[in-house]
């Protein structure tokens, strides 16, 4: 299934203010591939994400989705095909009800409002948040903002999911519970996070950004595991393989 | 009033508005149209004029009745931001000399009675714009003004001004949380470190802006925040905004405590 495939060739991206955030990005994403991005903060993870979508065009260099290339003509086309969570779920939550904002994305893919009304409920169901269909977002706790920001996004049935950061500040059932929701998608997953155990659990493989450019790219758990490639770019061994010897200490 | 507190107001007002009475349940058009009627006719009176004002307070009232909201909690608004009336009227006494008798025996300026009318008519019109927003819920009467041909980009403005006020106040609280854990009592509330706070806010703002529309175009937004939502009118709504017109022409073309006073009269005599 080719229309699934993700192919950045050599992308470099400038910002206005001269920054060189990407010197030359490339990977292939095949279908129901799920890839963990991690590096450094500043490595230039969100510009690689900001690019999926077409919210950045690349300096020189290419996007392309399916077999559609990335371009400011195609860019509609392609926010179809790739759904992008934000990190910060305020941002991703602006409309006044749950109902409406998860209605937003359908809406405007022109949809007939049966069919809105069932994707929207199919959409909160599968993240386990139907009971808060009613309820204006700055009412909703920060696990049920994430989880309904993932829903504003499956609503629109993308063939590609990327997120930032999925997990952040989330207390540790709702980060679990967020990652059993992204293990159940068959959705090809994106995945930019600090949260090198939630990687662990969500990809099966992994690239490590570093500088503007990919360093490193294979099967999670092997580059995962690597502590030196992990240290030189700020990062350290996840959690569960470091392996800490149980407490003997005495409390004064 | 500090941030804290002004901030749980709003949000109770918010809160208000998720109930389910008679009142929350009518149309938001005709809960704006009855509301906008109310103003206007309560604007109309003349500047002297204090006790034909009186049969309105009904309206709140009732309003405020049926739909549950506490009686107390919307005084303290109305009070909170009367000096506003307060000054627009105060010097009206000085300016307008001239004496009325309001009573027999009992001469005013002219000045106070007009004085006393801008207070009425203020009164009467924020609660009821209060009461509106407790029992319709802002969202609910950006879609009332929507249907009612107030063009999109107005109206989405509305609706984001509500949306986002919660985080702005929010990010402001937890700034100002920040300055006065450091500041030990001392220059806390220094013009300087103010104007720094703002501009911080600003910029945060403005950065957050660029990350909600981008979240908007990744979901295909065009320009219209389209809704779902499809009321009809019902019956009820009909009856509602007759009976409330009905009862603002009558009060407004009627002297009605006079009516009322000379019928009294009738009945003593």
């Amino acid at each position: 299934m080719s229309h699934h495939l993700l192919e950045f060739k050599d992308v470099r991206f400038r910002y206005p203010d001269g920054t060189e955030a990407l010197k030359g990005v490339s990977f292939l994403i095949t279908h129901g591939e799920s890839v963990g991005i991690v590096g450094a903060n500043g490595a230039g993870k969100s510009t690689v994400l900001l690019h999926t979508n077409g919210h950045l065009l690349p300096t020189s260099g290419a996007v392309t989705v399916g077999e559609v290339p990335l371009r400011k003509e195609t860019r509609q086309e392609i926010r179809r095909k790739v759904g992008v969570v934000f990190q910060n779920p305020d941002d991703q939550l602006f409309m006044p009800t749950v109902f409406d904002d998860v209605a937003f994305g359908p809406l405007n893919l022109g949809l007939p409002p049966d069919r809105v009304r069932e994707r929207v409920h199919d959409a909160l169901r599968q993240v386990n948040s139907l009971a808060v269909l009613d309820k204006p977002p700055h009412h909703l706790s920060g696990g049920e903002k994430s989880a309904v920001a993932i829903a504003t996004v499956i609503a629109m049935k993308p063939d590609i999911l990327v997120m930032d950061e999925p997990a952040a500040s989330l207390d540790p059932k709702s980060r679990r519970s967020v990652i059993g929701l992204l293990n159940s998608f068959a959705h090809s997953k994106i995945v930019a996070s600090h949260d090198l155990d939630l990687i662990l659990d969500v990809c099966a493989r992994c690239l490590v950004i570093r500088d503007g450019a990919i360093i490193a790219d294979g099967p999670a758990p092997e580059i995962l595991s690597d502590a030196t490639l992990l240290a030189e770019n700020n990062l350290e061994l996840p959690l569960t393989l470091q392996g800490r010897p149980a407490w003997r200490g005495t409390c004064r | 009033m500090s941030l804290e507190a002004a901030y749980s107001g709003i949000g109770r007002l918010d809160r208000l508005s998720y109930r389910d009475t008679v009142v929350h349940r009518l149309d938001p058009r005709a809960k704006v149209v009855a509301t906008l009627l109310f103003v206007v006719v309560v604007v109309s009176f003349p500047k002297y004029e204090v006790l034909s004002l009186l049969p309105f307070f009904l309206f709140p009232v009732l309003i405020g009745a049926l739909g549950g909201i506490p009686a107390g909690f919307i005084a303290k608004k109305v009070v909170a931001v009367s000096p506003f009336a307060v000054f627009v009227g105060i010097f009206n006494p000085l300016i307008d000399p001239a004496t009325v008798a309001i009573a027999p025996g009992v001469a005013v300026s002219a000045g106070w009675v007009s004085f006393a009318s801008i207070l009425v008519k203020f009164a009467l019109t924020i609660s009821a714009a209060l009461l509106l927003i407790a029992t319709t819920s802002f969202p609910g009467i950006c879609r009332g003004l929507r249907r009612l041909g107030l063009p999109a980009l107005f109206v989405s403005q509305l609706l984001f001004l509500y949306r986002y006020l919660f985080v702005l106040v929010e990010e402001a609280m937890r700034v100002v949380r920040a300055r006065d854990m450091r500041s030990f009592g001392k220059g806390s509330t220094g013009v300087r470190v103010f104007v720094r706070i703002v501009g911080t806010l600003f910029l945060r703002t403005v950065e957050r802006a660029e990350r909600i529309y981008g979240a908007m175009l990744a979901r295909g937004f065009r320009g219209d925040l389209p809704s779902m939502r499809r009321e009809a009118l019902r019956p009820s709504d009909a009856v509602f905004v007759l009976a409330a017109g009905g009862f603002f022409a009558l009060c407004r073309f009627v002297p009605v405590p006079q009516r009322i006073g000379s019928l009294l009269q009738g009945l003593a005599g």
